[in-house]
């Protein structure tokens, strides 16, 4: 299996979700399996070819940076879960 | 004259629009025939994850009271139309698909929403979707899976499920989807609908929920290419809000769309016709391919050697991108927060570890792994370099011809369920659709017939040149005049 149940649980920190047991499991066993796949690009040498950075190749180029109108605070407020006057309210950050 | 509900279900986009400037019609009527027909139907096809009832009763009432006034915006206004619940609508809910945005209301409307309304088209409703456009079959939706209005056994294709149904349905004549590997072409073949990918920057995605931003693009769904290319016209073009669209200018697609193949050159790419190709497909496929010869267009043999490579290097891409687009879903800004939790960081990792489905979430641990520090090189960077050559590829064989020609899909429709043990399955669903978007060219899936054993409908896949959509549907509709309307689905 290329990927180790100890790796699974390192890439869930980093992604920042907090997996089941089940799914520690059953994502080392998928994720082995599209890794497996995914390792047939080893068959192109590829060591002269630029990566396609850009979908376009002709990129537009920057809008001018004129001020706009943007959303105003309650607008950009009123999905929040928790807030407080017009912050966003988060949990506890030093434990 | 009173017009029947079924007969105004089954007009196109242009002849209801003509039939309202005649004053044959109201958009009133229009609209209820719509939401009556959705009522009537959804609970089978479960296309629609909701309606929008009171904004679309005032748009059509403001639309006919533009009509009234000889005041029409556009040969849209006053026609019923829906969207994927991927574009943001403002104060509408807008969830992607995801438990994660259950409730949330944007502050703002998706550019394509704002151009459609602004054309005069009436918003129905919004359309169900893998959850965040992740999935192939619209069974990863996080409320509950849409079903192809031909057997509703079998999927619609996805991820832009509910997009492609609800116009075989005869819901609503046209809708919007997006496509990142096949999302749009992929349920157009299943569902027998004409759908089309724009070339990547043709269509601005400002609004529009981001999976994969290099690949993402808006495209149109209807039941047949002549709505495909007016929708394209009404949503095409530069906008401000999204540095990735393109300034160049926006062609009139109706104008060419009666040209005909004749002089065409199309290139049939060997690769898509090799192993896996379900006979029955292939079958239907080549005699569409046999219908441009008697047209006058000339079939060439072309070679996409990297073709074999899209679906490697798309599964490192997308997930790439997409690990870091979703990493906004946190429970602070919007959407929903886990409850009773310890300090910050639980609450992130228990809300997005409620919040997402599986396939959202094994795409992010793909993403995080493939940019994780040590294996960027050998992913990510690799997997970039083997998009230019597929690109490379497509831009040899353009030298050769001028639209590319071949199968959507290796099979029809397949069964909801048979496929969801198995990731990589489900993904080879895409084997055809997925390099087109790695080349960020357009592409489209075009009816072209009815499967002999299942009776279900095949798409022909046109893949054109960057920006050159006009040729595309023009040779969409010389197969289309041939192949004629298919039968209506039956299951509805």
């Amino acid at each position: 299996m290329t990927l180790s149940l100890d790796e699974v649980r390192r890439i869930a920190a980093l992604a920042r979700l907090k997996l089941t047991p089940d799914e520690e499991r059953t994502f080392a066993l998928q994720l082995s399996a599209i890794l497996d796949h995914v390792r047939q690009l080893e068959e192109l040498d590829v060591s002269a070819v630029e990566p396609m950075t850009h979908a376009l190749a002709d990129v537009p180029g920057l809008r001018p940076d004129d001020v706009h109108e943007s959303l105003a605070p309650e607008e950009a407020l009123a999905n929040a879960p928790a807030r407080e006057g017009t912050w966003f309210k988060v949990p506890r950050i030093i434990e | 004259v009173t017009t029947g509900a079924a007969e105004l279900l089954a007009l196109s986009v242009r002849e209801a629009g003509r039939r309202l400037a005649a004053r044959e019609v109201s958009s009133r009527e229009l609209v209820e025939a719509s939401l009556g027909r959705i009522a009537a139907t959804d609970g089978k096809v479960g296309a629609f994850l909701r309606t929008t009832p009171e904004r679309a009763r005032a748009a059509a009432e403001a639309a006919d009271a533009r009509a009234a006034k000889r005041e029409r915006r556009s040969e849209l206004d006053g026609v019923p139309v829906a969207v994927k619940d991927l574009f943001a609508t403002k104060g509408a809910e807008t969830t992607a698909g995801s438990r994660i945005l259950e409730g949330f209301r944007p502050p703002y409307d998706a550019t394509v929403v704002e151009r459609l309304e602004a054309a005069g088209a009436v918003l129905v409703g919004k359309l169900n979707m893998d959850e965040f456009a992740m999935g192939s079959s619209n069974e990863n939706s996080g409320y509950g899976p849409c079903r192809n209005p031909y057997d509703l056994l079998r999927t619609p294709g996805g991820s832009s499920g509910g997009s492609a149904a609800a116009v075989a349905a005869r819901q609503v004549a046209a809708t919007l989807g997006t496509d990142t590997g096949g999302s749009i072409r992929l349920p157009a073949s299943f569902c027998g609908v004409v759908g089309l990918k724009p070339t990547y920057g043709r269509v601005s995605r400002y609004g529009v929920v981001a999976f994969a931003s290099s690949l993402d693009q808006v495209g149109p769904l209807a039941r047949d290419v002549a709505d495909v290319a007016l929708l394209l016209r009404t949503i095409a073009g530069r906008d401000l809000r999204d540095m990735t669209s393109s300034s160049r200018p926006v062609d009139d697609y109706l104008a060419s769309l009666e040209e005909g193949a004749r002089g065409l050159r199309i290139g049939v790419p060997r690769e898509w016709f090799g192993g896996g190709l379900e006979p029955g497909v292939e079958e239907i496929v080549r005699r569409a391919l046999g219908l441009y010869e008697k047209l006058g267009a000339k079939l060439v043999e072309i070679s996409l050697p990297h073709s074999r490579y899209g679906i490697a290097a798309y599964y490192l891409i997308a997930p790439a991108e997409a690990s870091s687009n979703l990493a906004r879903y946190d429970g602070v800004r919007f959407g929903v927060r886990a409850a009773d939790t310890r300090g910050l960081k639980e609450a992130y990792a228990e809300t997005r570890e409620r919040g997402f489905g599986a396939e959202v979430k094994r795409r992010i641990m793909l993403g995080t792994y493939a940019l994780s520090a040590g294996y960027y090189d050998a992913y990510y960077l690799r997997a970039q370099k083997v998009r230019t050559l597929i690109r490379r590829d497509f831009d040899e064989a353009f030298r050769a011809c001028d639209v590319v020609a071949g199968p959507v899909a290796p099979t029809v429709a397949f069964r909801l369920g048979e496929r969801t043990a198995d990731p990589l399955e489900m993904y080879l669903a895409d084997i055809f659709t997925i390099t087109c978007n790695l080349a960020a060219l357009p592409g489209l899936s075009v009816p072209c017939g009815v499967h002999a054993s299942t009776s279900m409908p095949v798409g022909l896949q046109l893949v054109g040149r960057p920006f050159d959509e006009a040729t595309l549907l023009r040779a969409a509709r010389a197969v289309e005049r041939e192949v004629g309307p298919l039968p209506p689905p039956g299951a509805v």
